[in-house]
């Protein structure tokens, strides 16, 4: 028997004052069905926050919601809140637009724009803000250098993007979204649809912008969520369908010293 | 499951593919679509046998000849060949704008409530006679422009600007036609518009709307690029339709086998030039010269249609060949 009731919601997230994201009952819907349950919780600054479990456990839409592209999808609905740096993002008067130049993300399916160079695919968000053309180079550079993309592009910055491989396409998505310099940055399954070694070189990746960045990253790749998140989230559907957190916490305890039987199950490969 | 592995008598397959109608439906498939070649054929073939006379009298020069006198027998092509691409390129002119903007509002702005309806409005467009079009050109159309643009602008500014000189008179002419044409190609460019922009991958959207952009950058940059060949290529077949229109061009054009730079002039085009002549010829030679012209204007039409199609072709295969 497990020690604490297998349904009740064990998080042990940092305290408000270390946080960089609050979610205060965030609830998201499409249509009338509910796809994230009530969720309340801390996203750590300059730390890598991984979401787990199972498929249809909301944790994509709840990544969207981050950076309000949940919206987006006709029908989506959005209760609760969500403080960036104690502002409510869901708050009247707040531009999205403005948001998401804060708030990066970085989706499963490298997705660079298949009618721009390499170069191009960088500067793009630059090009957004009103950055003047010849002061776009030096920050393209700088891009590429901390996606580790550099040494096997910089002599061929104005080949068309689909001209690298899915894994150098995907380093090429965190550039463009570096180069506009976010405080946060959202990734959705980044690695799910590369090879080990892209994967690989993905995660350290991810470990390293870590000193700068606040990283939230969905996966149902649990050893990776080992591997290289500080905190690790743990959702799965209740018995309406919706997703919700079942638990949440430094990432070694969810993996060695689970609260919450279903988090249990769940890790030790029982359901799921 | 199905036995894969069996050993089956070469007669017994034969004897099934006879009963699953395999073998019939085929032959009468490639049937129908060789029949599709032998009229193409036949066209051209009777094109080509009834121009004999005036390919015979004038030849090549016949494209670059200007006059057109079936009393003196003299016939050229050059005045058709004029108002077919003049009233054409106008038309394209000003339909592609508000076409492609239809297209991009159906596929990406309008609310989901509307998108079906306006959708089906704009078909309906496509759907209505030329006549229709063209009736509603001599009754409305025509009055209107005469009085509230041809001859103000012309008064204005025709003695500068040739391409806008009057007089005026019946209101007829390449203007009115290629105003015409624009409504009808409209349709064209804005469903095929609305398709391409459509299939343009959500992962392309959202990676700009990641960024920061609004829906005018995400349309700009991310959709507008990626459906540029598409969008072209429904250009192109709007334009293949204005070429070869017939009956609306016919009814307000003016049917005058001139070549004048003004736009407010009667013109005439290949269509409504054989449209309005082949039934009143009287010389062997007369009728032959329409042939020869219809044969012209397929040749036009076959090159705007073929470029469209390799365009069309060229995105579909830059979509298909991506990882």
């Amino acid at each position: 028997m497990a020690t604490t009731p297998p349904t009740a919601p064990a998080i042990r997230m940092p305290p408000t004052s270390e946080a960089h994201l609050v979610l205060e009952g965030l609830t998201l819907r499409y249509g009338a069905r509910i796809a994230v349950a009530p969720t309340t919780l801390t996203i750590p600054r300059h730390r890598v926050t991984a979401i787990i479990g199972p498929s249809g456990a909301g944790k994509s839409t709840l990544l969207r919601a981050l950076n309000r592209l949940h919206e987006t999808v006709p029908g989506a609905g959005v209760d609760g809140r969500v403080l960036l740096d104690g502002e409510d993002i869901y708050g009247l008067g707040v531009d999205p637009i403005l948001l998401r130049r804060r708030v990066g993300m970085v989706f499963q399916q490298p997705n660079p724009l298949l009618t721009r160079s390499i170069a191009e695919n960088v500067s793009i968000g630059l090009e957004l803000v009103g950055m003047p053309r010849r002061e776009r180079a030096a920050t393209v550079e700088w891009a590429l250098r901390r996606a580790a993309l550099w040494d096997e592009v910089r002599d061929r910055l104005d080949h068309p993007a689909t001209s690298l491989s899915g894994g150098q396409q995907q380093r090429l998505c965190i550039a463009r979204t570096l180069a506009v310099r976010p405080e946060v940055i959202l990734m959705d399954e980044p690695a799910s649809a590369l090879d080990p070694i892209a994967t690989s070189r993905i995660e350290d990746l991810i470990r390293e912008l870590a000193s700068e960045f606040t990283v939230v990253i969905v996966t149902h790749n649990m050893q990776q969520a080992a591997r290289i998140a500080d905190y690790t989230v743990f959702m799965t559907p209740n018995e309406d369908g919706a997703g919700e957190v079942v638990e949440a916490g430094p990432t070694e305890e969810i993996f060695t010293a689970p609260h919450n039987q279903r988090t249990e199950d769940y890790i030790t490969g029982r359901f799921g | 499951m199905i036995a894969t592995g069996q050993p089956v008598s070469r007669s017994h397959r034969l004897r099934r593919r006879l009963r699953h109608g395999d073998v019939p439906f085929r032959l009468l498939a490639a049937t129908f679509a060789f029949v599709v070649v032998a009229l193409l054929v036949a066209i051209v073939g009777v094109a080509w046998d009834g121009s004999a006379a005036a390919r015979e009298a004038f030849g090549l020069r016949f494209l670059t000849r200007t006059a057109w006198n079936p009393v003196a027998g003299e016939f050229g092509a050059l005045p058709a060949i004029y108002g077919t691409i003049v009233s054409s390129a106008i038309a394209l002119l000003l339909a592609a704008p508000p076409g492609i903007m239809i297209g991009i509002f159906l596929s990406d702005l309008s609310p989901a409530r509307l998108r079906g309806p306006l959708s089906l409005m704009v078909e309906l467009l496509a759907a209505i006679p030329s006549v229709v079009y063209g009736m509603w050109g001599i009754f409305v159309f025509i009055p209107f422009f005469r009085g509230a643009i041809a001859e103000p602008v012309s008064r204005a500014l025709g003695d500068t600007v040739p391409f806008l000189a009057g007089p005026v008179t019946v209101g007829r002419g390449l203007l009115v036609a290629g105003i015409i044409l624009a409504i009808m190609i409209l349709p064209t460019i804005a469903a095929v518009s609305r398709d391409v922009l459509s299939v343009v991958p959500t992962h392309q959207r959202e990676a700009l709307l990641a960024l920061g952009a609004t829906r005018w950058e995400v349309i700009r940059h991310a959709l507008l690029p990626y459906a540029r060949a598409g969008i072209v290529g429904g250009m192109m077949l709007g334009l293949g339709r204005a070429l070869g229109e017939t009956m609306a061009a016919t009814m307000v054009i003016g049917n005058t086998p001139r070549i004048d730079p003004s736009l407010f002039q009667p013109a005439t085009t290949a269509a409504s030039l054989i449209a309005s002549q082949l039934p009143t010829t009287n010389t062997e030679l007369h009728s032959s010269a329409l042939v020869y012209l219809a044969l012209v204007l397929f040749l036009i039409t076959l090159l705007a249609n073929s470029i469209a199609r390799l365009l069309v072709w060229r995105v579909a295969g830059a979509a298909g060949g991506r990882r």
